[in-house]
């Protein structure tokens, strides 16, 4: 019936495909992950629209009717994070052709990026807990080939350990579908609204709730479950590493948002609770992780952390307005960690180094590229009128609107502190004169073939390294642009995000659009929450 | 491995392996059996082929090379799926096609089923003997 | 044969945890291997057990069969996991040839200790 969905999941796997299969040449593969981006990113405003006019889309695979079959559906949230997905694709995917060395792209780099897009949105769109699981797994295995890629010792190292906790919460994940099948006898997410309260044996429905925030809270990095993530991110290429910071966390909070909207809503206060406390301590934790670092990735991977912990507040608080500030979190937070590493590889390869102390003079050098990242940069901590400053705004609201005082509290001190790290990042790499080192030093692969040798002074160990070209500015420029866009205007999308998170509270529409047949429903169910 | 009378056995049993994986896809279009199964028994019986002769002889009997054999299947696959789009039915619904069909016989009845579990077939294949292969090389 | 089963998964969670808790990235592996299997092997004792029936039937057929949905999830799983352990075990032995040891507690490379003397190297 309707081929969108379908569209979106295969546009990205026919890239995957044939840009390995066309051509073995490194530009051309490239040429056609950008276009099969663009053409996602196409069909993701075609859904958008749709939804936004319409009310949620779904798709029934092989024509096998819920909840028999699998089902596919997007509702407000969906499509807006698709259309975040695909802008994230598509820049780099350009940003990729600039950065990402000839051996890597020889060995299928734009294929497993574009696998992983495919279990992004697959994730996002499917219907089915089980099939989250097949898509998160599609996910994984081509996050684990891009980890692996050309991979150096340190890189071997760090996704030892990525590899490891993520098969671990793997075998959460299936586990925990195990259990709610045999508890309930359905999979289909929108039959288990109906399902999960009729279970007797209401503690067991606690327990297996509780696995499924083990599982995916492993996926999202969150408090205790996210030592994975410092210790691995920093340790690839910059392009795989923006895209991994900015989409990867995030599958994992959309997957709480869902089973905790959707499977486990409300009742189990004991778990809300921990939610709520787990984002709390998340967020501060996040923040006093990067004042601990040195390394740029490092700094910006433990940010990615602390916004993990402002998303789950939103969902620990539970109302349309907190669910909603959640979701405009979400897409600022997409946004401007994908921003914020792709900056970040340019003053890697300007400077020489991720290292502050080795960095310097950047501002001097590049006064143009200096203000993009302060914009980025102000743009994360929220200084109005950037995007960040409308995500925290909409937290505090909704934190004022539940008299949750700790969580204001706690959301304007993490929200200070996220200043501190960032100014260093400014004052050590772009304020502060270029250090004079002495003697010739560290060998540091930025990339498998781009080897830096200092050599007296930063200065000197530049020109081995290859400057940014256009494929490397024009994402970073086009994303500082929809970021300003975003934060100048942010109605529409405060507006949108508002849409999807009534749904979320009151999942009618997206039951009826998945089960057209099931009108005996819980009471519940046609209650309007506001 | 240099062993005379694996290296002559193998060259037997990748024919047999082969030929049987055939069997079990075909089966599996309307019993136990299909595109899984089948590319696992193929792919042992290359990677047998392969313990016997070295690595590469195995890309050789392959022919294409694993990486693309596996993105083959997989657009095969996506084939089979779009196919009953045409037809306005959703996606991978099965379509069908009676051979000989009468009143009273069914025929032989081929669908696009037996097309996506082709294209599982060589992912399977494809991948399975890719891994073996990449492992070889480096031991 | 429920509860026997109820015990086995037991008896093997256990053991595999025993052994996902192990330094030694070999037994790390061997324990996500058999957890792996456990997780399969509950979803296909919730799916109810039923003794000698098929799961596919014809027109007509017998009117006992099995609930074929925890058999089709459960191969999944297994084709999944399959493929995730061949991977994680290349990963060990490459992580095994560059770095020289298979004792997590060594593997520092990534997160180096801040160390104010050794600044030679940080990444």
């Amino acid at each position: 019936m309707n081929g969108l969905l379908i569209a979106c999941l295969l546009v990205p796997m026919m890239t995957a495909a044939l840009s390995f299969i066309l051509t073995s040449d490194v530009k051309s593969r490239g040429v056609i992950s950008i276009f099969g981006s663009i053409a996602l990113l196409m069909l993701s405003f075609i859904l958008l629209y749709q939804v936004a006019s319409g009310g949620p889309v779904s798709n029934q695979m092989g024509g096998w009717q819920a909840p028999m079959g699998i089902t596919l559906i997007a509702d407000m949230l969906s499509a807006i994070l698709i259309v975040v997905t695909a802008i994230v694709s598509l820049c780099v995917n350009v940003y990729a052709v600039g950065d990402i060395s000839r051996d890597r792209i020889a060995g299928g780099f734009f294929t497993f990026l574009n696998m992983l897009i495919v279990g992004v949105v697959g994730a996002f769109l499917t219907g089915d807990l089980f099939n989250m699981y097949v898509w998160f797994e599609v996910m994984l295995i081509s996050s684990f080939a891009l980890l692996v890629l050309g991979g150096n010792k340190v890189q071997l190292d760090g996704a030892v350990k990525y590899v490891a906790i993520n098969l671990i919460s793997t075998v959460l994940l299936l586990t925990a579908i195990g259990l709610l099948y045999g508890l309930t006898g359905t999979l289909n997410m929108a039959d288990l609204f109906i399902r999960v309260p009729q279970v007797e044996n209401q503690a067991l429905v606690t327990v297996v709730a509780v696995l499924f925030l083990v599982a995916f809270g492993i996926k999202a990095a969150v408090f205790p479950l996210y030592f994975w993530l410092p210790a691995s991110y920093h340790t690839l290429p910059i392009s795989v590493t923006a895209v991994f910071a900015a989409l990867m966390t995030k599958v994992g909070i959309y997957a709480l948002i869902r089973t905790f909207t959707l499977i486990f809503p409300g009742e189990h206060s004991v778990v809300d609770t921990t939610l709520l406390g787990l984002g709390l301590v998340t967020m501060i934790l996040g923040v006093f992780g990067a004042m601990t670092h040195s390394d740029i990735r490092r700094i910006l991977a433990f940010h990615v952390i602390g916004s993990i912990g402002f998303m789950l507040l939103g969902l620990g608080l539970g109302s349309a307005l907190a669910m909603g500030a959640a979701i405009f979190y979400m897409v600022h937070g997409i946004l401007i960690k994908a921003l914020l590493f792709m900056i970040a590889g340019i003053v890697g390869k300007l400077g020489g180094s991720f290292e502050l102390s080795r960095l310097g003079g950047l501002y001097q050098e590049r006064p143009g590229f200096s203000m993009v990242f302060l914009f980025a940069a102000l743009a994360l901590i929220g200084i109005p009128p950037l995007s960040g400053f409308w995500a925290k705004l909409l937290i505090l609201e909704a934190g004022l609107h539940h008299d949750a005082a700790i969580v204001i509290t706690f959301v304007i001190i993490a929200s200070l502190l996220t200043f501190i790290p960032l100014m260093r990042i400014w004052l050590e790499a772009f304020w502060k004169p270029q250090p004079l080192e002495s003697g010739p030093k560290i060998v540091e692969s930025l990339d498998s073939d781009i080897i830096v040798v200092e050599n007296g002074s930063v200065k000197s160990a530049v020109p081995l390294v290859v400057p940014p070209n256009l494929y490397i500015w024009t994402p970073v420029l086009g994303l500082s642009a929809v970021m300003l866009i975003i934060g100048l205007m942010p109605g529409k999308i405060i507006e949108l995000s508002d849409t999807a998170a009534k749904t979320l509270i009151d999942p009618s529409a997206y039951i009826d659009t998945v089960l057209p047949n099931r009108s005996a429903a819980p009471g519940n169910l046609n209650e309007v929450q506001k | 491995m240099n062993s005379l009378i694996f290296s002559t056995i193998s060259r037997l049993l990748v024919g047999l392996m082969l030929l049987f994986s055939v069997f079990l896809l075909w089966r599996g279009h309307n019993e136990p059996g299909g595109g899984f199964i089948g590319g696992l028994v193929a792919a042992a019986g290359i990677i047998v082929y392969g313990l016997a002769e070295g690595p590469g002889m195995m890309r050789k009997l392959l022919r294409i090379a694993p990486q693309t054999l596996v993105l083959i299947g997989l657009l095969t696959s996506v084939v089979s799926g779009l196919l009953p789009l045409l037809q306005d039915s959703s996606f991978l619904t099965g379509m069908w096609l009676f051979i000989g069909a009468t009143e009273t016989e069914k025929g032989l009845g081929l669908g696009t089923p037996l097309i996506f579990d082709i294209g599982v077939y060589l992912v399977v294949v494809g991948g399975v003997s890719g891994m073996v292969i990449a492992l070889e090389e480096e031991l | 044969m429920e509860i026997l089963l109820s015990l086995l998964v037991g008896v093997l969670m256990s053991v595999s945890v025993w052994m996902l808790l192990s330094r030694n990235l070999v037994k790390f592996l061997f324990g996500l291997v058999l957890i792996s299997n456990v997780a399969n092997l509950i979803i296909f004792k919730v799916g109810g057990l039923t003794v000698g029936a098929p799961a596919l039937i014809t027109d007509g057929g017998s009117a006992e069969y099995a609930n074929s949905l925890p058999q089709a999830l459960v191969l999944t799983a297994i084709v999944i996991g399959f493929g995730l352990v061949s991977f994680t075990l290349v990963l060990a032995h490459k992580a095994y040839q560059a770095i020289g040891t298979l004792n997590v507690d060594e593997m520092t490379l990534a997160e180096k200790r801040q160390d104010p003397a050794d600044s030679e190297k940080s990444s």
